[in-house]
Formats: structure tokens, sequence, C-alpha cells
């Protein structure tokens, strides 16, 4: 199987005065086509400077990213600031498509095409984000971040936002396209629960360094490391 | 839809606003009398039917010349705020957004420039300038630049933070799109405010100095000017100071209030 994401030996650290903080420490993964990579551990653990590195947003200290694929998007944890709340949905949906030089009725036709695949409705694309629900608003993130062709999304805590039925239809959305689609979804989560129902490997992250990786099945039955036992006592109970 | 309070300033100050710049669309076209134009028969003439607001000490129709000076110091003001906002607006956005070290000179320089009072950093630019219309708006607004750097600054740095700007670059949108495009109509509704009260500024400013003599020059009119002339026989014609006093006021109160309620309505 071909990998769409290489991370090598990537180390990272955050000014905190005068100390430098480090983040990440020598982590390297890599995220296969057309597989849900689950990336796993407590908060402050270094999840989301992880995929602000991958994404260019932080330089690493030493390591390399090598993208095989399109850049990847960004599925956001918070639906509110995620979206540009000026404009209406259906001029956040085209935007990726005018970076595209699409004409405009082309762009039309393929926003509703996107928006029927994530479950939005003609007339709820034609509305602000704010008169959104925060689900809604959730797809409609889910579908920005797929109308340009990218097949690699990286999504972090893209649910923890949500209430739990509406979590529900956001994973089985996801879950869905990704199957549609051949999807490669680098998804980022606190809560073992999702990690479990979603994903196809896991990683399990603690203080910056990996700690196991396994396939799900495998990581929930036979957890190797004591602190991956300790995440699954605490999700049990 | 929520329950929507009325917004008493928004209404109010809306009103004032477009009142004044009615009598000043009407000033420009048309004065009852040419506001220049001395009448010594009419010298300190008192409001009657024939000059509303009376005359002034050289006879001239207070009504018409607060009709031009409104006219005069509204001209001033915007094209101050148009100037010195434009080009604080610009500097905000790209120092707010790129941030670094032009960041931190330009924004040294408008720590420099915002430690004078307004007026007196205004007057030192009139002295090496020259007095004069042209000039007064060129040094108001240099004056006024700071504050709309800052303001828009302070609202780009928050914004450069948000989701919806880091997944616009994602999507390869370019900086100066997501500046202006992406980020600038989320900035807007503090820029008006900042704008109206600005505004308020460069009339008051406009007026003392032309009070000062060194604004509108005679015989062209000005609400300042006119008060200062006025100022030397107040007891005998009140009504040559009250009268450009009040559209004074109005012209200022109507804009703050307006600034007030845009500013109550954007942070619904």
């Amino acid at each position: 199987m071909k990998n769409v994401l290489e991370v090598k030996n990537v180390s990272a650290s955050y000014k905190d005065g005068k100390q430098r903080q480090e983040v990440l420490k020598d982590i390297s993964l890599e995220v296969r086509e057309n597989e849900i990579l689950g990336l796993v551990g407590e908060s402050g653990c270094g999840k989301s400077t992880l995929s602000k590195v991958i994404l260019g947003f932080v330089k690493p200290d030493c390591g390399e990213i090598i993208h095989h694929t399109k850049m990847p998007q960004m599925i956001f944890q918070d639906p509110f600031s995620s979206l540009n709340p000026k404009k209406k949905v259906s001029w956040i949906l085209e935007e990726p498509l005018r970076m595209q030089k699409m004409p405009r009725e082309q762009r039309r036709e393929k926003v509703l095409e996107m928006a029927e695949k994530v479950g939005l409705s003609r007339e709820q694309i034609d509305r602000y984000p704010r008169e959104l629900s925060g689900g809604q608003r959730q797809r409609v993130s889910i579908a920005a971040s797929l109308i340009q062709g990218s097949r690699f999304i990286i999504a972090d805590e893209p649910v923890s936002a949500l209430d739990v039925t509406i979590q529900r239809q956001i994973m089985e959305l996801m879950v869905k396209l990704q199957e549609e689609m051949q999807l490669s979804i680098l998804f980022i989560s606190h809560d073992l629960n999702v990690i479990y129902q979603m994903c196809d490997r896991v990683l399990v992250m603690k203080n910056g360094k990996i700690e196991e990786q396994a396939e799900t099945e495998e990581l929930f039955e036979h957890p190797k490391s004591e602190y991956t036992k300790e995440l699954l006592r605490a999700a049990l109970q | 839809m929520k329950k929507r309070q009325k917004n008493y300033s928004l209404i109010l100050g809306a009103s004032i606003a477009i009142f004044m710049l009615l009598l000043l669309l009407i000033g420009t076209f048309y004065t009852p009398y040419d506001p220049d134009a001395m009448d010594a028969g009419a010298k300190f003439a008192a409001p009657s039917l024939a000059h509303i607001f009376g005359c002034d000490h050289f006879g001239r129709d207070v009504f018409s010349r607060v009709l031009k000076g409104t006219g005069n110091t509204f001209f001033v003001a915007s094209l101050t705020i148009l100037l010195g906002g434009g080009i604080g607006i610009l500097t905000g956005a790209f120092t707010g957004y790129f941030g670094g070290w032009i960041d931190e000179i330009l924004m040294r320089i408008n720590d420099v420039v915002v430690s004078f009072p307004n007026i007196l950093l205004a007057l030192v630019f009139i002295s090496i300038l020259g007095p004069g219309k042209n000039n007064v708006i060129f040094a108001l607004a240099i004056v006024f630049i700071p504050s709309f750097a800052r303001i828009t600054r302070s609202e780009f740095l928050r914004q450069r933070e948000m989701d919806y700007v880091k997944s616009a670059r994602l999507m390869g949108v370019p900086h100066l799109r997501i500046m202006f495009v992406h980020i600038f109509p989320n900035v807007l509704p503090s820029i008006f405010s900042m704008a109206a009260i600005g505004f308020n500024n460069a009339v008051l400013a406009e007026a003392g100095m032309s009070y000062l003599g060194i604004g509108v020059q005679p015989p062209d009119a000005s609400l300042g000017r006119m008060l200062s002339e006025a100022q030397t026989y107040l007891m005998k014609a009140p009504w040559a100071a009250v009268f450009p006093g009040i559209a004074v006021i109005l012209l200022a109160l109507g804009f703050s209030l307006l600034s007030d309620g845009l500013l109550k309505k954007g942070g619904k």
C-alpha cells in the first residue's frame, strides 16, 4: 500500500519565555492511502502541534515531512471559527474552486453536488454559517475540505464540539465519504470511543512521543504499553 | 429570529447625519444669499424672515454662511478621514496580518505620533506647510493615521489566528485576497465606527484650527472660522455664533451617535 504522507524524525518546540518547550520529540509516522489513522492522546500531548507541523503552519526544528499527494485539507474542531462568518456557505464552498479558476456555472454545479454528498440542502447553502447548527457547520467544513479534490484530510477533533447524537452522524458521514471517495484521513481525537469506531490504525501519543502504534483491533485487545492500558481503562469507566 | 431591541442611537444618529448631509447638499447648489456678499445696511441684523439666522458684522447672511461652512467643514473632515483612514487601514492590515519587523517599526513610529496631542501635532505640520484648507486636510490626515492603523492592526491580528484564515491558506488563497476579501468584511464594523469617531474629531479639529485662523482662509466660510469671528461681538449679535455652533454640535453629535449605533449593531 502506498503512503500519502511520511513524517520522519520530526521534533518541534515553542518558545516559552526564555526557555524552549519541546512539544514533539522525534516523531515518525506514515499515513497510508485509503485509511483512517487515529491519533489519540491527552490534551497537551502535541497532537495539534503535529497537525500544524504537517500543514506547514509550524516549522519543525528537525526532521522531514514528505507529502505524496496534494496538500492535505483540514477540518477543525470549532465549527464556529472555521467558517468565515461574513460569507454565505455557498461562497465559502465556491472559494476553493475559484482558486482553481473554474467558471461560475460549473462552480455552482460542483457545490450543489458536494452539498448533496455531505447532506446539506440547497436552501442551507444559501445561508450564513451562524444560521446553521454545529453539525451542519461541520458538514460545510467537510465539503469545503473535499471540494478541491483533495484525497487526504486532517481532522483535528472534528466531533468533540458536538453533542453525542450529532457526533454519531458526522462520524458516519466521514466513514461513508472515506469509503466512497477513497480518502485518507488523519483523525485526531482524545476520545478512544470515537477512535475505536472510526479508525483502521491508531497511534497513541504521550508527551510529544509516539507511545504505541497498531491496528485498531490489536491495540484495543492487546495493548502493549502501560500508558495505552491506562487510557483504555479510563475510557471503559 | 431573535427579538430586536430598538437601536435608538443608530436611528437618531442616522437622522441627524442625513439631515446635515441634506443641508450641505443644498448649500453646495443653492444659498438664499451669496455667502460672501456684504450688505452694510444689514450689519448685525437680528434673525428675521429675510435673514432667518440673522447677519454678521459685515452684513453677511448667517444662514447662507452656515450652509456653505458646513459644506467646507464636512469636506475637510471627510477628506481627512478618507486619506488618514485609508493609509491607516492599509498600514494596520499589513502589519497585523504579516507581523514581524515591519510591524515593530511601524508600530513604534505610531507610538511616537500618538504621544503628541492631536491638535498640537497638526499645528506643527501647519506651521511647516503654511495655513490653508488643503494643508489642514494633509496635517489632520497624518494625525489620524495611527488610530486607524492601531485598530485595524489589532483586528487583523485577531482574525489571522482564526481557523477560517488557516483553512483559506490551505486552499491556496493568496495573502492579499485573504486580507481584503476574507478578513476585511469581518473587520469592517470596527473600522466603520472608528471612521465615525474620527470624522467627529476631524470636524472639531477643523473648527478648532479655523478658529485659530490657520484653517479655511477668509472670506471662505467654515464653521470654526465663523465662531471665531463671532466671538468679538458675541453680546451684540449672539446669532452669528449660536447657529454655526449648533451646526458643529449637530455634525459631531450625529456622527458620534451613528458610530455608537453601528457598534451596537456590530456587537450583536
